[in-house]
This record gives structure tokens, sequence and C-alpha cells, in this order.
């Protein structure tokens, strides 16, 4: 890996966008031009299975852009690799020309009940990666309190996570991942585990989370309706080795609400999408 | 019975005792065996309360809390770090587990000798002994635990920018203590088997298990039963103590 990191990161230093533009034109650089995240020959395989396979892409920054894709295609796998979670075979990953490491990126599992530390109630889990940045003690409740007062959430937070429902696990989850301020922050289908009313909620505070922030946001998800409604940008992955099938701008201004789904710029995007994913899933 | 359940609450576990102690009267009255042998269950109770207000039954409780407490100690001072290491790092606890389950399942009882050669008769060899036993056990349920950590819970504390060590102290101690109370419990158990035999053969001169041996030998029955009896209610307690040390710190587990 070191050898075709320092080859990629030569590459990098002389022609970053062009070589983006040439691979994959329909990468989100090319819609805002200003790329965040950056991901250059990036490989990953596990056993016979390759996943990617010299991967090119650019994530625009301070946009909200969904991964959506069939099963098994890497949408996962694809935040895990830019989170650190997974090592890539071969590859660069550069947020803003810096290495992991160096940034300040949160992340949103799927599973909030394995995610959160049980053995610590719900406001010390939010507080403790703030324990690893050189926060002084009474700045660190300072940050909470304003992230508590800038969600207006309400539910008591000196309970432990199992005295919570899923949709309050989950809220403490995100927050858990907003308290660093971030510059990127990962969702790995944050609402799957919750029910329909639950997720209706969800989605309107991460909404709103993000009009406030305008932190760049990569969201994993498996339900179209989800990814459309949420993103600026749907990004459609095919099956292995995967390949962006589809960039899709999705331009319907915010705040986005229930009417919007009836919306018919939204049912054109989605059935865009739709389309796109059914190809993918027959392997046409 | 389910009926019976509701109208007795939670004094329904007192009907097995009451079953018990009946059958026992019963067996006494008809003369199943000799009352020698087998005395009444008021003189074990009459036994039990003048051993244990000041006699030598107490002194000899005690004296083998004392020995299981100290194993226990020093069980779980050497069993559970020990645990943590081999249980964060697969290939060392692969390297080793054959050698732990091994002297698992070596009965601690063959190696008394081994201890008593090395150590001499004296009340350290009783408690190396159950240390040694206890130990194991302990060991063998930490690294199970830390072995089983939930994945997730590591990576979140990784991607929150937790240091290797942190994640040690922070998530994995945490995340292994369930299954550490289950060593613990299992160890103590076991701690005062081993001590209690310990105290009836090894040049014991107190304890329970010398208890029990003496008045065997003095055909002193009722007491004999009541150092049965009181050994008996100190394993329970033990196990007792830690399942509400359990639940009181381990307030998660299982939720």
């Amino acid at each position: 890996m070191n050898v075709s990191e320092t080859e990629q990161m030569a590459e990098d230093d002389t022609a970053p966008s062009s070589r983006a533009g040439a691979s994959s034109p329909l990468s989100a650089a090319g819609v805002t031009g200003d790329a965040h995240i950056t991901i250059r020959g990036l490989s990953k395989s596990f056993g016979d299975a390759v996943i990617y396979d010299n991967f090119d892409l650019d994530i625009p920054r301070g946009r909200f852009v969904s991964v959506f894709g069939p099963n098994g295609c890497g949408k996962s796998t694809l935040i895990n690799l830019i989170a650190g979670l997974i090592e890539p075979d071969a590859g660069t990953i550069r947020f803003d020309g810096k290495r992991l490491r160096d940034t300040n990126f949160g992340y949103v599992f799927q599973n909030y009940r394995e995610a959160l530390f049980p053995w610590m109630r719900s406001i010390d889990n939010i507080r403790y990666p703030l324990k690893f940045r050189n926060i002084s003690r009474v700045e660190q409740k300072e940050r909470v309190e304003r992230l508590v007062e800038r969600l207006g959430v309400t539910i008591d937070l000196n309970k432990y996570p199992y005295q919570m429902s899923g949709g309050q696990q989950q809220l403490v989850s995100i927050m858990r991942s907003l308290v660093i301020e971030p510059e990127v922050l990962f969702l790995d289908e944050p609402f799957s585990a919750l029910d329909y009313e639950m997720t209706l909620f969800m989605r309107d505070q991460l909404q709103a989370l993000f009009m406030d922030t305008k932190t760049t946001m990569v969201f994993v998800s498996h339900d179209l309706e989800e990814a459309v409604y949420l993103a600026d940008d749907v990004m459609l992955l095919s099956r292995g080795p995967a390949e962006v099938a589809d960039y899709v701008n999705v331009g319907i201004p915010r705040p986005r609400s229930a009417a919007t789904i009836s919306d018919d710029e939204f049912v054109r995007v989605k059935a865009h999408c739709l389309e796109v994913f059914q190809k993918l899933v027959r392997g046409t | 019975m389910k009926s019976l359940s509701k109208i007795l609450g939670p004094f329904t576990p007192l009907i097995g005792v009451i079953i018990l102690l009946l059958v026992w009267q019963i067996a006494f009255w008809v003369e199943v065996v000799d009352h020698v042998l087998l005395p009444s269950p008021t003189s074990m109770f009459i036994a039990v309360w003048q051993g244990m207000s000041g006699g030598q039954l107490l002194f000899d409780f005690f004296r083998t809390i004392e020995r299981t407490a100290l194993s226990i100690l020093y069980a779980g001072i050497i069993g559970i770090p020990l645990g943590i290491i081999f249980g964060s790092s697969v290939g060392l606890y692969r390297s080793v587990e054959f050698v732990v389950d091994f002297f698992r399942s070596t009965p601690a009882s063959a190696v008394f000798p081994l201890f008593l050669a090395i150590s001499g008769p004296g009340d350290a060899t009783k408690i190396q002994v159950a240390t040694f036993g206890a130990a194991l056990v302990i060991l063998f349920n930490v690294a199970y635990g830390v072995m089983n950590a939930r994945k997730t819970r590591l990576q979140a504390a990784k991607v929150m920018g937790a240091p290797r060590f942190r994640v040690l102290t922070d998530v994995m101690l945490f995340e292994s203590l369930p299954q550490t109370f289950v060593g613990l419990r299992n160890g103590v158990s076991l701690a005062l088997i081993i001590v209690i035999v310990a105290e009836m053969f090894i040049g014991s001169v107190d304890g329970l298990g010398h208890n029990v041996l003496d008045n065997q030998m003095l055909f002193e029955m009722p007491r004999m039963y009541a150092a049965i009896f009181v050994a008996g209610a100190l394993g329970y307690s033990f196990n007792l103590l830690f399942l509400l040390i359990e639940r009181r710190y381990v307030h998660w587990s299982g939720r």
C-alpha cells in the first residue's frame, strides 16, 4: 500500500482534477467544482470478490450525498474505507489534501444499540469523543450543552442508552458524532432499525441539522425514497467491482417535507434512480 | 401450581425448603437410617446455633471465608489482566488456549501434592491451589468476554479517535465485565471447594473442612451436619454476593 500511496500522491499533486474528470465524468466535482474528499485508485477485495478496482471519486463539499445501489455493491464498504474502518488494498483518500488522521469526522452506525456504550449515561456517550481532542472539561460540557440547545433536544440525557427508545438512542449516536463539529459526517443506514414514524421524524432532524451546519454528509441508504428525500446528490453504485453508475442531482429546495414526496420533481428523480437501479440489478 | 406461586409470591422458593425439611423429619421419625447417622433437623439447627454463637464453628467459618476471599482476590488480580491481554489478541489466545484449557480441566485436587511439595503444609498452600484453580476459570471467561466484544463498539471508539490503549480500557474492559462476573462466580465456587477439601487433608487445624472431618471422626453428627450446612450457606452467599455486585455495577448486562 505504501508504494502505491506515494505514487498516487505524486499524481495527485500534478493533476488531480483532470484525472478525476477523465475517469469519472459523473463525479460530483463536475457538478460543484469543489471536491472535499478525493478518492484515487481505490482497490479492495474480500477474498475473490473484487469490490473496488481502481475506483476514483470526488465527494463535493457541503453537500448531502446519498449512496444507493444493489445489495452487496459495496455501499457501506465505501464509507468504511473512507472512514478508515477497513484498510484499502490500494489507493489514496484525502480530505482537502489531508489524511484521515488529521481530519475531524463523524460516523453514525446502523446498529446504535451496539455502537453506543451502555455503561455510560447518554450525556457521557456524547462527550466521549471530546476526550481525545485536548479540550478542557469545562469546554467539553459547554460543547455538549451548545449542541443540545442547537438541536432542541428535550430527551433526558442522564438516562442510560438502554433506557431509551431506538430513535432516541440513534439521536444520541448522531449527537456523539456531531459534538466534535466534524468536517464530514458518514451515516451508514442510520434509520433502518427504526419504525416508520421515527424514521420520518429522524429524517427531518437530520435535514435540519444539515441545513444548519452545511457539514459534508455521506449517507448510505437501502431505501430509495429516503436517499432521494435527503440528498443533494444521489450516487448510484453498480455491483463488483463498483462503479458510479449515475450521479443524480436533486434540485428540490429545502426544507423538504412530507409534501415533497408527491412533488413532480421528486417523483421524476426517484423514477430515474429506480430505472438505473433496476438495470444494475438485472446486470445489463 | 401457577395459582400457588401467585398466592405465595416471593415466598414460592420456600416450598422446596419445607418439603426437604419434612422429608428429613419423616425419615428421622421412621428411622430410615440410624439416629446417630441421621439426626433430626432440629438437632442440626441447634448445633448451628450453638456453633455460630461464639463456638468453634464460627471460628472455622471465618477461617474458610478468609482463605476463599484471599484466593478469589489473588485469582482476580492474576486472571483478569491476563484474560484481557490474551483475549485482545486472537493469535496470542490461540497459542495459550490449549494450556489454559488443559489446566482448567485438570482437577485442582490432583495438584495438591505438587503444591504441598513446593510450599509445605501451611495456610499458603491451600490459598495457592485455590488461586490456581480460580484464576484459570476467571482468565478463560475474561478472555472469552474480550474476544466477543462487539466489533461495532470497538470501531465506534476507533472512529472517535480513541488510541489503542484507550479502546482497551474504555471499551474492551467494560465489554468483558458481564463475562468476567460469570468467571468470578464460577471461580469463587471452585475456590471454596478447593479450600474446603484442602482444610480436610493437608495438616489442617481449622476451617469448615477441618470442622466437618473432625466431627465425623468424633461421631458428633449434628455438629457435622451443622458444618456442612454452614459450608453450603457460605457457597450460596458468595454466589449471591457476586450477583448483587454485578447487578449494581454491570447494570447494562443483558440489556
